[in-house]
């Protein structure tokens, strides 16, 4: 199973980076070699084996629900590129429509 | 007395508590180290020069009150980058959190406040933590003060040369893989990956959260102890913090080592490190037995996988951690017409390539159809690595390997081969996956370069004090650490 310049256009799309030719074409090699050295894990028979996600075996960790003092809206906002009317601002989310 | 630049954190303690320094000269002292020093080494993102000055003459104060908040109030100290500090501007060594201020102090830097420990500022690392040498940093590199031609290690390569250099008697770092074990290691210092869960995370800028835990980097195995006793225990804002008291760390450290079974890696002995760090570890475990430890050799066979695991397994955490960085709540923005264009951008220019490459790679690891392959069959290999962990624990107490296969490499060597690079890794990351705790503690200097190495020691879950004990007894046997020879040539 190899990557290709395809998956890494689509990757690239996911991940929400707006890579340049020049790094597309790098990074494909790149993870090709990666990948390439995953191959032996890929190759191991663990069917029987249970995957493990965490080292430390806790179940939720829950707290009573009281009101505690948190961020003010003022320092949440502190470091936003760009705010209106106490959110913050994003360029246009949908598309025009008709 | 020494230097001061050069006492220990306990000595210093000591002499805060005489009378005979005061924490102010202490503070002045280590300005004027990091002034001579810092040009050269590139150890600082960010001091905070006047704000030590100011906690410093706070301590005094509160010293000749006899309220002193801590044995170490007025001993000073710095933070990796990847600490979130309030007030205190906070990269984690990435240009797309350049002008970030954080509103609020992680747990760590909060607790170290609380005994008192005036703060430097920020030290250098690679950008997120992702990296074996401090050349991914966004911002300089930072330079070995052993030799400035090689790197000192990563990620927390800045921490490592601030301690090494006399610059700070101690650091805090993380080690998702080694980012502490390893620098430690390239310069010559005490690093420590606690038990996952021992320290909280809260207000560490994430990289792969079922693996990053903070830890101390200091001169002496002592030190160490005390550092991580003062930020260790459960916190309500991390829900993986272990629940519960921590064992004491300083107290009995001096215990000895005598019936102490420690067992040495069978796979390790052909993994390809250098002679001359063949060489100091095959001494070091002569040694541990001389000083009254059984050797014997244990078989890890599923320790061979641990790099190809980690190199998934990190990269698809950190792939969803790294999500947040999209331009909107904070750190720099390129505009695009549209939210995705914006988004698209903004990390494209804000992240550098390593931190690209391992998205891309973790994206892919965790996209429909490859998810079975890649991250599934590592989550396997991590269950794996962690029940050969506990079968080997069933013989013996702790296990020793090398930290680091090779000494400190040159800057530029490792660059363009990413995987060369994260082999630099390959005794330190089956320990992060383990969850288990682990030390790197001065083993002496390489007879083929003259460059340190690291002994590793790794300890069950929770067993930090047998950890601190064996290491102790190893460094004071060897006498190396605080002797001159100890010190790099600066």
């Amino acid at each position: 199973m190899s990557i290709d310049r395809r998956a890494v256009d689509h990757v690239a799309r996911l991940a929400r980076l707006d890579l340049s030719e020049d790094e597309r074409a790098v990074m494909l090699s790149e993870l090709q070699q990666i990948l390439g050295h995953a191959e032996k894990i890929q190759a191991l028979d663990l069917d029987d084996v249970e995957p493990m996600s965490h080292s430390v075996p806790m179940v939720n960790q829950v707290r009573p629900d009281e009101v505690k003092p948190s961020l003010t809206q003022a320092d949440a906002l502190a470091n936003a590129p760009e705010v209106e009317d106490h959110r913050f601002k994003v360029p246009r989310i949908m598309e025009d429509e008709g | 007395m020494a230097e001061i630049h050069w006492m220990t954190a306990m000595e210093l303690a000591a002499a805060l508590e005489s009378g005979d320094l005061s924490s102010r000269e202490i503070t002045e002292a280590l300005v004027a180290r990091t002034d001579a020093l810092d040009e050269t080494l590139g150890t600082y993102l960010h001091r905070t020069t006047e704000r030590a000055l100011a906690e410093a003459g706070e301590a005094d104060a509160r010293r000749k009150a006899g309220e002193a908040k801590s044995r170490f109030d007025g001993v000073p100290l710095a933070y990796k980058d990847l600490f979130i500090t309030k007030g205190v501007p906070t990269t984690s060594g990435s240009k797309i959190l350049k002008g970030f201020v954080p509103p609020y102090d992680a747990t760590v830097v909060a607790r170290s406040h609380e005994a008192g420990l005036p703060m430097l500022g920020k030290l250098n690392m690679d950008e997120f933590a992702m990296g074996s040498s401090t050349e991914n940093s966004g911002y300089q590199l930072t330079r070995n003060p052993w030799d400035t031609e090689r790197v000192p290690g990563g990620s927390s390569g800045g921490s490592a040369a601030a301690v090494a250099s006399g610059m700070t008697p101690w650091a805090w770092g993380t080690d998702t893989g080694g980012s502490i074990r390893q620098p430690a290691s390239l310069c010559s210092l005490v690093g420590v990956k606690p038990t996952y869960g021992f320290v909280s995370r809260y207000g560490m800028i994430a990289f792969a959260s079922s693996l990053d835990q903070a830890g101390p980097l200091t001169r002496t195995v002592a030190d160490s102890a005390a550092l991580l006793e003062i930020a260790a225990g459960h916190d309500e804002m991390d829900s993986t913090s272990i629940p519960g008291d921590r064992p004491a760390l300083l107290d009995g450290i001096d215990g000895g080592i005598d019936g102490l079974r420690i067992g040495v890696v069978k796979e390790f002995s052909g993994a390809g490190s250098d002679p001359g760090v063949t060489t100091l570890i095959d001494q070091a475990y002569a040694r541990l037995e001389k000083l009254g430890a059984t050797i014997e050799e244990v078989s890890l066979p599923s320790f061979e996988h641990g790099i190809p695991a980690y190199y998934l397994i990190a990269p698809a955490e950190c792939s969803s951690n790294l999500a947040r960085f999209d331009g909107v709540r904070y750190g720099a923005r390129v505009e695009g017409d549209d939210i995705i264009r914006m988004t698209s951008r903004t990390r494209a220019q804000g992240f550098g390539p390593e931190v690209k490459r391992r998205i891309m790679l973790g994206t892919y690891a965790l996209s429909a159809g490859y998810y079975d392959a890649y991250y599934g069959k590592a989550q396997k290999v991590r269950t794996l690595i962690t029940s050969d962990l506990a079968a080997a624990y069933e013989k013996v107490d702790l296990i020793a390997s090398p930290t680091s296969p090779t000494t400190a490499f040159k800057l530029g060597e490792r660059t363009d081969d990413p995987m060369a690079m994260y082999l630099s890794d390959i005794f330190t990351v089956p320990v992060n996956l383990a969850g288990n705790a682990a030390i790197s503690v001065p083993a002496g200097l390489s007879p083929d370069d003259g460059l340190p190495v690291g002994l590793q020691l790794i300890a069950k879950s929770l067993d930090e004090p047998t950890m601190f004990k064996a290491a102790y007894a190893f460094e004071q046997d060897l006498g190396f650490a605080t002797s001159d020879k100890g010190r790099p040539p600066l």
